[in-house]
Formats: structure tokens, C-alpha cells, sequence
């Protein structure tokens, strides 16, 4: 295989030159165009097909990227719904990769931040004296719910004055308030 | 779930598809079923259903709905036909919103429960008209050149796709149903109408029918 591609990487890159009237921009008067809609057709499905693929990365990347906030999902219409041309269909795909790439970004800066708040929990646990009222919520290492770790002194005042600290985690979200929906 | 009368069955019927659109869109499908009861406000054992529905829906199964074989081949047909999805949501996605918002799935009438429930049991996107006011069988086409709409000034952009009967159109594709056409109180026939897509197995069709009929006979 290696030596094939080796092979035509000799020949010359161009072996005749193209000229314009072998290869007319518009078919012929009479002939209709359709070798050109067919074309188009392919390529149309071609797009779609992209398109499929792209929407479901997108899709996957709004499941992983719960609960995390602010991130921009959207990618604008073309105004439908109706057939796209090739131009519209190329712009709907390049809209969903640029908001693709725009998203695994956003989420990397996420895990970054994330990742430090992790550590911190590890440094607040192993040295709490030296965290003195640090707080991290689970929504700050990109977990859902709303537990916390807080280092705070042990026995209030008496703990904060002997320098007893310890990290406390909150026991989670607190019970759903409000009006219970009607039963009819 | 209610149980169905013996006598009744769904009678699924396949409607048509113009050219043009079923080479475009290869899956793209319509079927439709009519059956004879009114609407009006939701009797108890239907209501009692979307209770039931409501409580087995929440944040998490809304979170990964996209993901699901059927919503999301509706989301990809959504971007092939030029919608946004994230705006014009697709029929189970702004079901599933309308449940999170709303903190349950409301009762509206018995019509609109039905297809709630068919809805969100089966993924596959379904409409009601006026089964008398419908002229042959209904189908999938593009809408002609300053072609009219019921209930619209200004006529329809050519080339809109539209689901229609032998003579008009009855509805814009996932958008507004024409004035007439839909379901009111006077209705005595119902035509149910399941829009399938690539991806959307022809029996999920059938049993979102079904399941609309049924719940609509509860």
C-alpha cells in the first residue's frame, strides 16, 4: 500500500493541461442539466448525511455538558421548512461544526476549572485551617446537586478561637417547597 | 393505558408524498387514521393517564431525550428542512419543555390529551384535523407558487413544505394547522395523523396511532 502511494506521488502532478473548452462551466445548450441536478442531489445527501453525524455529537456534548450553565447550544435556522439548496444545507453544517468545536472548548475551560476545585477539596479536607471559610458547591466541579464542602470551626466560636477546623459537607438539596400541583 | 374496544382497530392509511420530497428525503412518510368522537374537556381516566405520564417524566429523561433514536432523527429533519430545533421545537421535545415548565403535563381537552400521551409514549410527531373538512387523503407536498392558507394574509412562501389534502393545504409542516381545518367542538370525526421521518420505524407509526385512539376511546 505504502509503495502505491509512493509510486503516484512520481508521476507529474499534471499530465495534460486542462483546457476550457474539454471541460465547459455550463452544460451544453439542449442537454438539459441533468448531470448537474443529479450532482447536486449527491451532494445534498452527502450534506444531510454530515449534518446527521453533526447533530448527534451536538447532542451528546448538551447531555455530558448538565449541569453546567451558559453554554450556547444553538445553531440558527435557515428558514423553513422547506428543500435546501446546497449553499444552505453547507452553511447549516458549517454553523454545526463551528458551534461543536465552540462547545468541547467551553467544556474544557469547565474541566479546568473544575479540576482545580477538586483539588482544593482534597487540599480544604487534608488542612482546613488553612481554607478558613472556603466553600465549594457541586456545581463547581460539574456535579449535579447541591452539596457542599465549607471548612468552618468546629463548636462556632470556641472552635474558631482554639483553631479547631474542619470541612463540613452539606447533606445535599433541601426538600421541594410550593404549591403541590391541583389534583384535578 | 385504557383498554381498547374490540370492534375498533387502527386502520392506518399511507398518504402521499410528492416526488420531489420523498427523493429529497428518503423515510419521509405520512399516515393517518380517522376515527369518530369529539373533543371537549379530557374525561377523568384520560386525565388520570397524563398524571401517570407526568410523574415518569423529569429533568433527567428530558436531559438525554436528544440523544433517543426517534426525537433525534426528528432534530435532524429539523436542520434538513431549515428549522432550528433549539427554536421550533420538535412536537415531543416542547411536550417534554411544556412538562418541565409546567411541572406536569396540563390538561387541555381530550383531543390534545391523546396526542400528549401518544406523543410522548412513542417519540413519533402527530396532528389532528377535522376528518369532515378534509378532502381525500391527506399527504406531504410543496406548497405552489402564491399559493393561499387558511388564516394567513399573506400567502405561503414557495416552496414551504406542507401536509395537505387532494385540494389545500391543511397545515405547514410542524407549524400552524389553516383556519377550518383543525379540531373544534363541533368536530364529529377526528383525523389523527402520524408524520414519520428517516429513522422512525413504520411500526412506531402505527402504535402512536394507536395509542392516540385508544386514549381518545378511554
Amino acid at each position: 500500500m505504502t509503495e502505491e502511494l509512493l509510486e503516484r506521488l512520481d508521476r507529474p502532478e499534471v499530465l495534460i493541461a486542462p483546457q476550457e473548452d474539454v471541460f465547459p462551466p455550463a452544460p451544453p445548450d439542449g442537454l438539459d442539466s441533468v448531470l448537474f441536478e443529479q450532482d447536486e442531489r449527491d451532494a445534498r445527501a452527502d450534506l444531510r448525511r454530515q449534518i446527521a453525524a453533526m447533530e448527534l455529537a451536538l447532542s451528546r456534548l448538551f447531555g455530558s455538558a448538565f449541569p453546567r450553565k451558559g453554554i450556547d447550544f444553538s445553531v440558527p435556522g435557515m428558514g423553513g421548512p422547506r428543500m435546501l439548496s446546497v449553499d444552505e444545507l453547507e452553511k447549516v453544517r458549517d454553523s454545526l461544526a463551528a458551534r461543536i468545536q465552540e462547545v468541547r472548548a467551553d467544556l474544557h475551560d469547565y474541566a479546568v476549572v473544575e479540576e482545580a476545585n477538586r483539588e482544593l477539596i482534597e487540599e480544604m479536607t487534608a488542612d482546613p485551617a488553612s481554607h478558613k471559610w472556603v466553600r465549594v458547591y457541586n456545581e463547581d466541579v460539574g456535579e449535579p446537586g447541591c452539596k457542599n464542602w465549607h471548612a468552618k470551626p468546629k463548636w462556632g466560636v470556641l472552635g474558631m478561637l482554639l483553631g479547631w477546623w474542619q470541612v463540613k459537607i452539606s447533606s445535599g438539596c433541601p426538600l421541594a417547597e410550593g404549591l403541590r400541583p391541583p389534583e384535578s | 393505558m385504557a383498554e381498547l374496544p374490540d370492534e375498533w382497530e387502527v386502520a392506518p392509511e399511507t398518504g402521499w408524498i410528492e416526488p420531489a420530497l420523498a427523493e429529497e428525503f428518503p423515510g419521509l412518510s405520512i399516515v393517518s387514521t380517522a376515527l369518530e368522537t369529539r373533543t371537549g374537556r379530557s374525561p377523568e381516566p384520560l386525565r388520570e393517564q397524563l398524571r401517570l405520564l407526568s410523574d415518569r417524566i423529569a429533568g433527567a429523561q428530558a436531559i438525554q431525550l436528544r440523544q433517543k433514536p426517534i426525537p433525534w432523527a426528528y432534530r435532524v429533519f429539523f436542520r434538513h428542512i431549515g428549522l432550528d430545533p433549539d427554536t421550533t421545537r420538535t412536537p415531543i421535545e416542547q411536550l417534554i419543555f411544556e412538562r418541565i415548565h409546567d411541572g406536569r403535563f396540563k390538561s387541555r381537552n381530550r383531543v390534545d390529551d391523546a396526542l400528549t400521551i401518544a406523543m410522548v409514549e412513542v417519540g413519533v410527531a402527530l396532528r389532528a384535523f377535522d376528518a369532515d373538512r378534509v378532502e381525500g387523503r391527506v399527504g406531504l407536498r410543496l406548497s405552489e407558487e402564491e399559493e393561499g392558507f387558511e388564516g394567513r394574509v399573506s400567502p405561503l412562501p414557495d416552496g414551504t413544505i406542507v401536509v395537505a389534502d387532494e385540494k389545500r393545504p391543511l397545515g405547514i409542516l410542524f407549524d400552524r394547522t389553516a383556519e377550518g381545518r383543525g379540531v373544534k367542538r363541533a368536530t364529529a370525526r377526528v383525523l389523527l395523523v402520524a408524520i414519520g421521518v428517516r429513522g422512525v420505524p413504520d411500526i412506531a407509526m402505527e402504535e402512536a396511532l394507536w395509542v392516540a385512539g385508544s386514549a381518545l376511546r378511554a
